[in-house]
């Protein structure tokens, strides 16, 4: 009846996942108890859960990454502590725990916080900033943001039923067929993944038509912000690199569910298959993930440094190089297994030249600040930061690129400290940048300015503290992933990394305090312009936070910086053309197809993972039968009227106004 | 604002390459939900070449089992193939009269396309089940695992394909000839057609190289 799910899948003997378990289910069922108490039940399911606004689904999506981010926080402190205190020890966390917490981490930090948190900025501010009112496929972005938040589902629940992969984060096998891992882990890895990647895909699907197909009026190319260029590079790679994951997994469950031979040891399978495959995929998606956060840079430092982008057109040309060569490079992911010198060399020159394009990008960033009338915000120390971190994470990087240290540093701390190093450094560096600097445009008030900082220092140090003693513990021949070591010299190092540890989470608290107290203080921290930061780009000519329908007009664009020209001829001409011409505005209907098809798809999933067949079909029927109601529906617009649309406007022109003539007057 | 305009031309275009043709913003619904959908075709193509490589990969390690050549049976892939191309003319005409709205035509062309895709599925379904109950089902070796895997997926293909098209045919009886039927229905073809030219792959790769060894 229910497959392989009985009590033995509780780990009443286990403390640590019980626990937190126990006190995340009883979180969710206090907030869930004040939303129903409170009544904002209905708020919540019309506004947010249904909504196909993009901004809203951006504003999730981001939600969903932060709270992720926790979780895969916790299990980073749990093994720095481990390795902390692991020394001709067991250490607190017995060894198939410890390793389902490094698996767990990776999948989480990757799949549910880097992925959501970026993709979540693309949906909030593209079409903003491409002058438009909607993504291309409003009702689909809603289906994708709600099959990623099922997979980050699936992952908690493992914590208390069952159990997570203790394979690491890509599940490698032979390691992760059924005759090493024969429990559920692997099996909720998978699934989880299979599903999320469904709702990745289809974001990078929405955004690519988006940028391509959906620009207002002049709005040529390479009139485009550096952001949508970076959105448009990354989502080309999401389509052409997530199916290859998609391929891959379903080979792995085929192997493990029916009997195939992918990837076994019998039968002629191919376990360097899976390499290939899983890392022809895995090598695009860290550019997935950086390239959005160099878009969201070359907006800050332009801003920031109140200049143009330096070179924006070899700024193009690098995102879009990158974007090309990132697959051309997947073997520097295994150099050590055999390929043979001329591959090995072939692939580690091809690394090294896609060093040359993010050169490029960072003297662009650092000419941009040359000679420019700098200011220090919040997001602009998270640029700067992230300039040093990075060159720091490339330069060790190209060093890896080189196959021969590679065989020394294969898999050691030293790689680990890497990929921390151009990911935290980059993307999640990138992140902040991006949630502090656009924080304004999507909820109408700024963050306090002041724990933002003190989050952007803690955060900084910690960073440094944490990794660069991993670098050194991977030189003194520290292998990754291990659950105790009887080496002494590692020791100290270990230490520091446990203290910087502790800084990092300061930072993460600062962050925390920081929203609480910007929430408090909302009416001073008011943004009535829409323009906060002095912005050049679309998404600061309209209010803050924006219509539904973003912009009354679709604006016509003359150049690059669009607003910033605008706002220059505005000075000139002080603004008052006659009373513009309002028409009726259509926009898509909120839909619950997103919600319902993530609730069937959570069924299945669950009762794939645990070979409950009939609940399987039940699932895939309810998941069909979605679909046939929401291309049933007759009226999936709305109008707003001209009269509403008009309202809406001219409070935000008065305030544009004033605050163009108070400019004109300085 | 015609000095904006100059000054804005001048900032596009700083060298005078050339005449800067403005954008003329954003496209129309139809155009949209295509190049929607071709983006979609393309990360399918892309997962069918995950499992070609796979095939490749693999099409050698028999383990002792047979080979292509012994189990492929080329009449039913001839039968097959035929099928397949004829229902993509036939789709061709459902969505001609769907665009002059000719209710007769489409639904039949439909139909056609319908059972053509079912004579299809069944010959390959029977020829899974055969291989089965000789012991050359798909745990039997990675040449059989990966055969089973590429041609099974194209099946999975065709049989949401049919799935598909019955609700198209359920739709325009209920709602007629919609714009946004209409799109679905350009996006149905496309879909089907793109079936077709993996099958052209499956074909070649699969059945033509593999009788030849």
């Amino acid at each position: 009846m229910l497959g392989k799910l009985d009590w033995s899948a509780i780990p009443f003997d286990q403390p640590i996942p019980l626990v937190a378990g126990a006190v995340v289910l009883v979180a969710i069922l206090a907030v869930l108890i004040w939303v129903v108490v409170k009544g904002h039940l209905p708020y919540l399911w019309h506004e947010w859960i249904t909504s196909v606004d993009h901004k809203r689904i951006g504003v999730m999506y981001i939600l969903l990454a932060s709270v992720m981010l926790l979780r895969g926080g916790s299990d980073a402190i749990m093994m720095r502590l481990q390795q902390a205190v692991a020394y001709q020890s067991q250490g607190y966390l017995p060894p198939e725990h410890y390793n389902q917490i490094f698996s767990a981490h990776g999948t989480i930090m990757i799949f549910f916080t880097a992925m959501p948190f970026v993709i979540g900025l693309m949906n909030l501010i593209v079409p903003l900033q491409l002058g438009v009112r909607d993504v291309a496929f409003p009702t689909l972005n809603s289906v994708g943001f709600w099959l990623t938040a099922t997979g980050a589902l699936l992952v908690n629940i493992s914590l208390v039923v069952g159990e997570f992969a203790r394979t690491g984060w890509l599940a490698f096998p032979p390691l992760s067929e059924l005759s090493y891992s024969p429990g559920v882990g692997v099996d909720y890895y998978a699934w989880s993944l299979q599903i999320s990647g469904v709702g990745t895909l289809v974001a990078g699907i929405n955004l690519v038509t988006t940028v391509l197909k959906l620009r207002t009026k002049g709005m040529n190319y390479l009139r485009m912000p550096m952001f949508c260029w970076t959105t448009l590079a990354s989502n080309l790679l999401i389509v052409a690199a997530f199916p290859i994951l998609t391929a891959t997994l379903a080979m792995l469950l085929l192997d493990r569910y029916l009997g195939f031979h992918f990837f076994t040891n019998e039968a002629g399978g191919n376990v360097m298959m899976f390499m290939n495959l899983i890392w022809a995929w895995g090598h695009p998606e860290v550019y997935i993930l950086v390239l959005p956060a160099f878009g969201i840079f070359s907006e800050v430092v332009s801003t920031f440094s109140g200049k143009a982008l330096f070179g924006y057109r070899s700024m193009v040309l690098a995102t879009m190089a990158i974007c090309v060569i990132s697959f051309m490079v997947w073997l520097h992911h295994f150099f050590t297994m055999g390929a043979g010198p001329d591959v090995n060399a072939i692939f580690g020159i091809a690394s090294m030249i896609i060093a040359i394009p993010t050169g490029v990008k960072i003297y662009n960033w650092l000419f941009t600040m040359y000679g420019g009338r700098i200011r220090f915000a919040t997001p602009m120390l998270w640029a700067v930061g992230f300039m040093v971190t990075f060159i720091i994470g490339g330069l060790t990087g190209v060093l890896v690129a080189v196959p021969p240290a590679d065989f020394m540093l294969h898999n050691s701390m030293f790689l680990v400290a890497h990929f921390h190093n151009v990911i935290i450094g980059g993307v999640l560096f990138g992140a902040f940048a991006g949630f502090e600097y656009w924080f304004p445009k999507a909820f109408g008030f700024r963050l306090d300015e002041r724990w933002g900082k003190a989050a952007f220092w803690f955060t900084f140090l910690g960073f440094y503290v944490t990794f660069i003693p991993l670098y050194v513990a991977g030189m003194l021949g520290m292998t990754r992933r291990m659950q105790h070591y009887d080496v002494a010299a590692w020791r100290p190092w270990m230490f520091v990394a446990a203290a910087g540890m502790a800084v990092l989470s300061i930072g993460v608290i600062c962050q925390i305090v920081q929203l609480v107290v910007s929430i408090r203080n909302r009416e001073a921290l008011r943004d009535r312009t829409g323009d906060p930061w002095d912005g050049r780009s679309l998404e600061w000519a309209t209010s803050s936070p924006p219509p539904v329908f973003n912009f009354a007009f679709h604006p016509d664009v003359r150049g690059e910086d669009a607003y910033w020209d605008m706002k220059a001829a505005a000075q000139q001409q002080s603004l008052d053309h006659a009373a513009p011409e309002y028409h009726d505005i259509e926009m898509p209907r909120n839909s619950p197809t997103g919600f319902i098809c993530a609730f069937f798809a959570t069924i299945m999933g669950f009762a794939l993972i645990w070979h409950i067949w009939w609940m399987v079909i039940l699932g895939g029927i309810g998941a069909f039968a979605t679909f046939v109601v929401f291309a049933w529906r007759d009226h999936d617009e709305y109008v707003i009227p001209a009269a509403e649309v008009a309202a809406i406007d001219r409070i935000n022109l008065e305030e544009r106004r004033s605050l163009v003539s108070m400019a004109g007057a300085l | 604002m015609s000095m904006t305009a100059t000054a804005g031309r001048a900032h596009a275009d700083p060298h005078h390459i050339g005449l800067v043709v403005e954008h003329p913003g954003p496209a129309s619904k139809r155009i949209v939900t295509a190049y929607g959908f071709w983006v979609f075709l393309l990360s399918d193509i892309v997962m069918f070449s995950c499992f070609f490589a796979a095939y490749a990969v693999l099409s050698g390690q028999t383990a002792g089992g047979p080979s292509g050549s012994e189990i492929f049976e080329q009449r039913n892939v001839a039968i097959e193939t035929v099928c397949l191309l004829l229902s993509s003319f036939t789709c061709g005409m459902a969505s001609i009269a769907a665009d002059v709205r000719n209710r007769f035509w489409f639904y039949l062309g439909m139909t056609v396309t319908c059972v053509l895709g079912l004579i299809f599925l069944t010959i390959e379904f029977r020829e899974f089940a055969d291989l089965v109950a000789r012991g050359y089902g798909p745990s039997r070796s990675a040449f059989l695992t990966s055969f089973f895997s590429l041609v099974g997926c194209h099946g999975l293909h065709v049989s949401a394909g049919v799935l598909w098209l019955l609700t198209m045919m359920a739709q325009v009886f209920a709602k007629g000839f919609r714009a946004d039927v209409l799109r679905r229905m350009m996006c149905f073809a496309l879909f089907w057609h793109a079936l077709d030219i993996v099958w052209v792959g499956v074909f070649s790769v699969v059945y033509l190289l593999g009788s030849a060894v």
